[in-house]
C-alpha cells in the first residue's frame, strides 16, 4: 500500500491546537504544522523539542569576546605596545577597561551573526531554496496539519481522517506519495 | 487563549480577518504604485543625485570645500553623523527593547521603524567615511598588519570604538530585519501570480515553509537577537558620545554624555519614525493597523525622553558653573549668548519646551500636530549638535585662534543630498517590502482586534 500524507486544513489556530490535541491523545503522531504565523502552545502537543538555538549563541558570544581579548593582546600589548597620553600599554589586565567596548561590540557580533546563520542553515532557510510548504494559504490565513500513514502503522488513513472530520476542519487533502 | 484586558485600547481597528491583514500589507505591493510615490521618488530621487554630485565634487577637490577650517575642524558632518546616528535608534529600540518589555504596539511600527533605522546608519556612516578626505584608504581603520603602515589601529580610542560600534549596529539591525522579513517575503511570494515577481520574491523568502520548528527558531532567535541587541542600542550612542567627552575640549569633557547622548538618540529617532509613518499610515491606507493609540504611545516615549535631554542641558550648564572651571563655565555662557545663540536657543526650544506640549492629551492624539512636532524635535536635534560641536570648537583655549564656522555649498549639498538618498531608500522600501510585520500582526490579532476585544467583551459580561 502506498503511503500516503493528511493536509488537514484549519483557518483558525486554536481550533488546530485542539484538532492536534485530539489526534495525539488518540496515538497518531502529527508530522508538521504549516502556519502564517507561531502557534503558541503547539510544540509540547505535537512533540517539537525546545530549540538550542539560545546555547549556540552563547557559544558564538563567547569565542568573540575570547578572540577579541586575543586580538588586543596581539595588538596593544605584545606586537606594537603604544604610549598614548602617557598611558603605557604594558599589560592586557592594566589596559582592559579601555578595551571593553571594543569586546563588548564583537562578543556581539559574532553572537548575532553566529545565531543568524546558524538559524538560516538549520531551518534551510537559504538564497535559491525553493518553497517547500504543502500548501500556498498556509502563509497567509490557513494552518495547515500534516500527518503521514507511515508514521502512524496503527491506524489506517481511512480512520484518520474520519478523526480529523470530527473536529472543525476546514478542509482536508490527501495526497500518495 | 491569552486575552487582554478590555481596558486597553485595541490595536487593530474594525473587524479584520487573517486574510485582510495580507490583502491590506500585500495589495499594495501588487498593484500599480499611485502617482504621488512616483513623484515623490522623484523628487527625492533628484535630491540625492544632487547630494551624490557634491560627495564626487568633494573627492575631486578635496576637504578644503567644506568650511572646515584650522580650530572648527569637525562641524557639518559630524553634526550631519550624530544625527543620522541618533535617528537610526528607534528602529532597534523600537523592535528589541520593546520585544522584550512584550510591548505589542510595536508590532505595527517595528518593521518601517527598523528600515529607517538600517538606512539612517547608512548615511551616518557616509559622513565620518568622506570626512576621511581619501575613501580609498577607509579600509585603515581595521585592524590589518602592519605592512599597511607602521601600526596597529589604536583600541584604546574612541573613534576605533565607533567603528565597530556602528559597522556591529549596522550588520545586526540588518539581519534582525531581513530574518522578521522573510516569512512576510513568503507571504508575497505565495500570493503573487506574475511569474517575474513570484521568483523574486521567492528567492527574498529563502525558501520559508512556516513549519512548527521553523517557528519555534523564529521566535527564539527574535528573542535572543532582541536581548543581545538592547545593550548594543545603548552602547553604540555611548560609544558615539565619548568620541566627544574623552576629549579635554570644554562643553564636550563631561561624563553625563553617554545617556543624555541616549535618550537624545530615541527621542529624535521616534520623532523621524513618526514623520515617516504619519505619511505612509494615509498614502497607503493603514489606519486600521498604526492607530491614534500607537502614535499616543510614540509621544509619550518623546515626553520621556524629551525630558531626560531637558535634564541634561540644565545638568550641564549647572555642573559648568558649579566646577569653577573658568573654560567650561565659559564655553557654556558662551553657547547661549555667543554668536551662535541663536543656535543654542533653538536647541533649547524644540527639545526642552516643545516636548512639554504633549502632555496635553489631546495634543498627543492630534496626528497633525504631531506631525509638525516631529519635525519641529528632529530639526532641534540637529541644531543640538550643531551647538555641541561648532560651538565649543570656534572658541579655543588661544584666542588668537577664535574664528567662526561658515558652511559652503557642499556641505549644505551634502547634508541635503543625504536626506535625499534617505527619502529614495525609504520610498523603495514602502513600495516593494511589507510595510507591517504581517506574521506579528496576525499573531495579535485574535488579542487585541478591535471586533475580537469587543467580542470577548460580550462573552465576560454573560
Amino acid at each position: 500500500m502506498a503511503n500516503k500524507v493528511i493536509y488537514a486544513v484549519y483557518d483558525d489556530p486554536e481550533v488546530l491546537k485542539g484538532a492536534a490535541r485530539k489526534l495525539v491523545t488518540s496515538g497518531v503522531k502529527v508530522k508538521d504544522v504549516y502556519s502564517p504565523f507561531p502557534v503558541h502552545g503547539l510544540d509540547p502537543i505535537i512533540g517539537i523539542t525546545r530549540t538550542r538555538l539560545g546555547i549556540a549563541s552563547f557559544m558564538f558570544g563567547i569565542t568573540g569576546t575570547s578572540l577579541a581579548l586575543l586580538g588586543f593582546w596581539y595588538f596593544m600589548i605584545s606586537d606594537w605596545p603604544m604610549n598614548i597620553g602617557g598611558k603605557p600599554n604594558w599589560t592586557l589586565y592594566h589596559n582592559l577597561p579601555a578595551f571593553v567596548p571594543v569586546m563588548f561590540e564583537f562578543t556581539v557580533f559574532c553572537a548575532a551573526h553566529g545565531m543568524a546563520i546558524t538559524y538560516l542553515i538549520r531551518n534551510k532557510t537559504l538564497p535559491g531554496m525553493p518553497a517547500r510548504n504543502p500548501d500556498p494559504r498556509s502563509t497567509d490565513d490557513k494552518f495547515v496539519m500534516e500527518v503521514r500513514t507511515e508514521d502512524n502503522h496503527g491506524h489506517s488513513a481511512e480512520q484518520i481522517t474520519g478523526m480529523l472530520r470530527e473536529t472543525p476542519v476546514f478542509e482536508i487533502n490527501e495526497r500518495e506519495y | 487563549m491569552h486575552s487582554e484586558a478590555a481596558l486597553r485600547e485595541p490595536l487593530i481597528l474594525g473587524h479584520k480577518t487573517y486574510h485582510d491583514i495580507t490583502n491590506d500589507i500585500v495589495g499594495p505591493i501588487e498593484n500599480k504604485a499611485p502617482r504621488g510615490w512616483y513623484i515623490l521618488t522623484t523628487i527625492a530621487g533628484l535630491i540625492a543625485c544632487y547630494g551624490i554630485g557634491c560627495i564626487l565634487y568633494l573627492f575631486s577637490k578635496g576637504i578644503g570645500t567644506w568650511g572646515l577650517n584650522k580650530t572648527v575642524d569637525w562641524a557639518w558632518d559630524i553634526t550631519n553623523f550624530v544625527w543620522w546616528v541618533g535617528i537610526g535608534h528607534a528602529g532597534t529600540l523600537i523592535s528589541a527593547v520593546l520585544l522584550l518589555f512584550r510591548q505589542k504596539w510595536r508590532m505595527a511600527i517595528n518593521r518601517s521603524a527598523e528600515a529607517m533605522t538600517i538606512f539612517a546608519v547608512i548615511m551616518a556612516a557616509t559622513f565620518p567615511l568622506i570626512h576621511m578626505g581619501r575613501l580609498w584608504l577607509a579600509y585603515w581603520v581595521f585592524p590589518l598588519p602592519n605592512q599597511f603602515g607602521s601600526l596597529w589601529v589604536n583600541f584604546n580610542s574612541p573613534l576605533l570604538w565607533d567603528v565597530f560600534a556602528i559597522s556591529t549596529y549596522f550588520s545586526v539591525s540588518l539581519v534582525f530585519w531581513y530574518i522578521g522579513l522573510i516569512p512576510d517575503f513568503a507571504t508575497i511570494r505565495d500570493r503573487l501570480t506574475k511569474p517575474s515577481w513570484k521568483k523574486a520574491y521567492s528567492i527574498l523568502s529563502f525558501g520559508w515553509t512556516g513549519n512548527a520548528k521553523a517557528w519555534t527558531r523564529f521566535e527564539e532567535v527574535s528573542l535572543v537577537l532582541a536581548g543581545i541587541a538592547t545593550p548594543l542600542v545603548f552602547s553604540v550612542h555611548s560609544v558615539v558620545s565619548m568620541d566627544f567627552a574623552t576629549s579635554v575640549v570644554p562643553g564636550w569633557h563631561t561624563t553625563i554624555f553617554p545617556p543624555y547622548f541616549v535618550s537624545g538618540a530615541v527621542f529624535s529617532g521616534f520623532a523621524m519614525v513618526l514623520t515617516l509613518l504619519l505619511v505612509m499610515r494615509k498614502v497607503m491606507h493603514l489606519e486600521a493597523y498604526i492607530t491614534v493609540k500607537h502614535v499616543e504611545y510614540m509621544n509619550i516615549v518623546i515626553i520621556v525622553t524629551g525630558s531626560i535631554v531637558g535634564v541634561a542641558y540644565i545638568t550641564e550648564l549647572f555642573v559648568s558653573w558649579y566646577s569653577g572651571v573658568e573654560y567650561e563655565s565659559y564655553a557654556f555662557i558662551n553657547r547661549a549668548t555667543g554668536p551662535y545663540w541663536w543656535s543654542y536657543w533653538a536647541m533649547m526650544t524644540c527639545n526642552v519646551i516643545s516636548p512639554q506640549l504633549f502632555w496635553v492629551k489631546s495634543w498627543r492624539r492630534n496626528l497633525t500636530f504631531t506631525f509638525f512636532m516631529s519635525l519641529v524635535v528632529n530639526t532641534g536635534m540637529w541644531f543640538e549638535r550643531f551647538v555641541i560641536i561648532v560651538t565649543s570648537l570656534h572658541r579655543d583655549y588661544v584666542p588668537s585662534s577664535w574664528t567662526m564656522f561658515h558652511p559652503s555649498w557642499v556641505d549644505v549639498g551634502i547634508f541635503i543630498g543625504t536626506i535625499g538618498i534617505f527619502f529614495t531608500l525609504y520610498l523603495l522600501f514602502a513600495r516593494y517590502f511589507p510595510v507591517l510585520a504581517l506574521n506579528e500582526l496576525k499573531s495579535i490579532l485574535k488579542i487585541t482586534g478591535e471586533s475580537y476585544k469587543a467580542e470577548a467583551a460580550k462573552q465576560h459580561h454573560h
